[in-house]
């Protein structure tokens, strides 16, 4: 788990219906990277909205109360 | 045979706001039914009329695999009077771990026939239709317009987009199941209102990428979780009561385990059920990377490879090869070739070193897909002489050597 030591230098949003504080500043793709989530192998919702483009991941900034859903590609069966 | 004025008609009680079957002329029960279905009947969201539209209703099970089987086995039960199957594969030993559908005895008979025994013996009043094909864009749309619902459990996402897209053009809606390793994704696509696949997932993955559930393992109790979903989707569909699944995807954890939905919306700019730009089925296979040979279409994964064969040849004619094994340690320990070396996919950067550059590298894992990944990061690492064995372990096995055990 992560945890807040200096004041501002941490955001605290919702990924996957859980709290997740993360550095301030940080873009979409940092935080796929910090989860190591492939973004091909995944569907991003933002605040309620379907992200369509994957080349724009990398200059989301990410604010305070964001709320995401990483959703799988799952095609078994 | 009528069935009995008192025996509590409850249609004004039942919340109908939609459903796909229809609601007149609805088939009669006889007196095995009327005793049979008994607990249905004293439910009142249920009663004698919700029975008898269970029973006039139609619906088409994709595959009849780990998500089939339980939603085989509890449509028959719960009388659903006309259920298709479509599935074109036979009863392998591996499915067993998760297929209650099938049995021991069953292995190497049609999954349709085998299927088909089974529902009978759980219930004789069920009209089955097999379709012993494989699904495609020249068949989906005849063999699927006679069907009211639609119960999507195929095992692969050329068939997934090819379901969502014949569902939307024909109207039918598609109860969406799928599974791999401990989580599973249930929700109701393609209703006259609600989002469809491609609301969610507009393009496939890159091929390759995604593993399949014999690649990646699946718990075998899993499909009986989402399998189950499912089918209480469909007979909530038909009988009109509660709140289905649309606009709504059903995120299932079992190791947490977890419950979750998520909102989804209709996409305007969806090229199924938005724009409605996609007006007729297109080529799956090439749409998701594949070809229809089942290889890989201009894929990153397409690398350097060698047959078991030709390296079984190399390796006799005193061939100076070192053999990379990119599986887990579990897998190893389970069947692994004489000689090679283990070094898991995930560990592999860190171990560059420790290989020679000039050496020359064939590299396998349980059937090619992980070792292409492998190969493709030696040669970034300037590795130029390393091969892919086509087919990983399992055609080794079947190719060179049967003493070693398949999984």
């Amino acid at each position: 788990m992560m945890h807040t030591e200096a004041p501002g230098a941490t955001i605290a949003l919702t990924v996957n219906g859980e709290p997740r504080a993360i550095p301030e500043g940080s873009t979409l793709a940092d935080l796929l990277g910090t989860l190591q989530l492939d973004p091909r192998l995944i569907v991003v919702e933002h605040n309620r909205e379907i992200l369509r483009d994957r080349d724009a991941y990398s200059t989301l900034e990410l604010v305070p109360g964001d709320i995401l859903e990483l959703v799988h590609f799952v095609g078994g069966g | 045979m009528t069935t009995p004025g008192s025996s509590g008609r409850v249609a004004g009680e039942i919340a109908t706001p939609t459903t796909p079957v229809p609601t007149v002329d609805l088939p009669t029960l006889d007196r095995d039914e009327l005793l049979r279905y008994s607990r249905h009947l004293i439910l009142p969201e249920v009663g004698v009329e919700g029975q008898r539209r269970l029973k006039a209703a139609r619906v088409l099970l994709v595959g009849a695999g780990g998500l089939g089987s339980p939603l085989a086995l509890y449509l028959a039960a719960a009388g659903v009077g006309t259920l298709g199957l479509i599935d074109h594969d036979v009863v392998d030993v591996t499915n067993l771990q998760r297929q209650v559908l099938h049995g021991t005895s069953d292995i190497g008979r049609s999954k349709l026939a085998s299927a088909a025994d089974r529902m009978r013996e759980i219930n004789p009043h069920v009209k089955l239709e097999l379709h012993e094909t494989r699904l495609t864009s020249a068949n989906a749309l005849e063999i699927l317009r006679d069907y009211d619902l639609v119960a999507d459990g195929t095992d692969n996402f050329p068939t997934r987009y090819l379901v969502n897209d014949a569902c939307v053009l024909l109207g039918i809606p598609n109860v969406y199941g799928s599974i791999f390793r401990f989580e599973g994704q249930v929700s109701v696509f393609a209703t006259a209102d609600g989002p469809c696949y491609r609301c969610l997932f507009r393009e496939p993955p890159p091929p390759g990428l995604v593993p399949s559930c014999a690649e990646g393992g699946v718990l075998g109790v899993l499909p009986g979780l989402i399998g189950t979903l499912q089918a209480t989707e469909v007979v909530k569909l038909i009988l009109g009561v509660g709140e289905p699944l649309v606009g709504r995807l059903l995120l299932v954890d079992s190791l947490g385990p977890s419950f979750r939905t998520l909102k989804l919306r209709r996409d305007p700019t969806c090229p199924a059920c938005g724009t409605r730009e996609l007006q007729e089925l297109i080529d799956y296979e090439h749409f998701c990377g594949i070809t229809t040979g089942g290889e890989l279409i201009h894929s990153e994964l397409t690398v350097p490879s060698i047959t078991p064969l030709e390296l079984a040849d190399r390796l006799a004619s005193g061939g100076e090869l070192t053999l990379l094994d990119v599986r887990e340690q579990h897998e190893w320990d389970i069947a692994h070739l004489e000689g090679a070396r283990l070094i898991p996919l995930g560990s592999l950067a860190e171990s560059l070193d420790s290989l020679d550059p000039d050496a020359e590298l064939v590299v396998h894992c349980k059937s090619g897909g992980r070792s292409a990944k492998a190969v493709r990061q030696l040669r970034e690492a300037g590795f130029t002489h390393v091969l892919n064995l086509d087919g990983g372990i399992l055609r080794w096995s079947d190719d060179v050597d049967p003493s070693v055990p398949k999984y």
